[in-house]
């Protein structure tokens, strides 16, 4: 894996994957776009159909889901703050993860990226300009934590994942996980 | 009628007192096994605007202490930075100093 690099003439972020690691960064965003989109919102109760249609607000709990809950973190220790906090800033901040996940997708599927991948050997070429760049790393970052969050991942504990089996489906998702970090390095190494 | 007096500074307090009345809210990133350490240096760069030695002392203060106040300022300045730290995946809590 070679990674990112910045095309000296262009400016631009440029890499390039095989069919199959693009195919597996797709999936990955589009698993993450629809976590994102499926447990909804909580709702709002209102008594008012009115009030509930003209209603923006967002949820006030923390997500049920691991995953999720990491990706929204309480942002006040106060209850009634950290309630109010989620309610303005939840919605959007999954949008705009969902929309970044999309972007890659997007990327990809310009850059000669088919719909169903077959037995043709595609070499994707991706140039990024820098804003698209950005979205890029922000997107890896929440692959990963999703990744790690579901591997229950904890600091310093390389060993544990050095001696699982090759055949424990874990060890092949945290290679997932080391590979997307490794490509992350590389693209804050390009954006400098 | 209502006349304004003039609001008299309390003379004991020091200029370190005075800012820190000023900016009384801290933006606090916790150490996560996730996040690189490198691109948490590359946020603090590019978010906050501050050069790589600053960038760089924050993030292992964050990997060393479990934690860093990395901004201070006034409740909805730290609400958009918690917000923006967030959006990079970075684990950020406010509270008061």
């Amino acid at each position: 894996m070679s990674g990112f690099t910045r095309h000296r003439r262009s400016g631009l972020i440029i890499a390039t994957f095989s069919g199959f690691e693009a195919d597996l960064m797709r999936s990955l965003a589009s698993q993450l776009v629809e976590l994102l989109r499926n447990e909804a919102a909580v709702p709002h109760e209102h008594a008012d159909p009115l009030e509930a249609m003209l209603s923006f607000d967002g949820p006030t709990t923390e997500p049920e889901d691991p995953v999720l809950a990491r990706l929204f973190p309480t942002a006040y220790a106060d209850e009634e703050a950290a309630a109010e906090f989620r309610r303005f800033t939840e919605g959007s901040l999954r949008d705009g993860k969902a929309a970044g996940a999309a972007t890659i997708i997007d990327t990809l599927e310009e850059a000669g990226l088919p719909p169903e991948l077959g037995e043709q050997k595609v070499v994707i070429d991706v140039e990024l300009d820098e804003p698209t760049a950005l979205t890029w790393l922000k997107t890896f970052t929440d692959l990963r934590l999703a990744l790690a969050t579901r591997l229950e991942i904890e600091q310093d504990d390389e060993a544990f994942w050095r001696a699982l089996p090759d055949d424990d489906p874990r060890s092949q998702a945290h290679d997932i996980y080391e590979w997307i970090g490794a490509l992350q390095e590389t693209l804050v190494d390009a954006l400098h | 009628m209502a006349t304004t007096s003039p609001v008299e500074v309390e003379p004991d307090l020091t200029p370190d007192e005075i800012t820190l009345t000023a900016k009384p809210w801290v933006t606090v990133v916790w150490n996560d096994p996730v996040n690189l350490m490198s691109y948490v240096t590359y946020v603090f760069r590019h978010y906050f605007g501050y050069d790589q030695k600053k960038a760089e002392k924050l993030m292992l203060e964050v990997h060393h202490d479990g934690k860093s106040a990395v901004s201070n300022g006034s409740r909805e300045e730290m609400e958009r930075d918690v917000q923006a730290m967030h959006e990079y995946g970075l684990w950020a809590t406010m509270e008061k100093q």
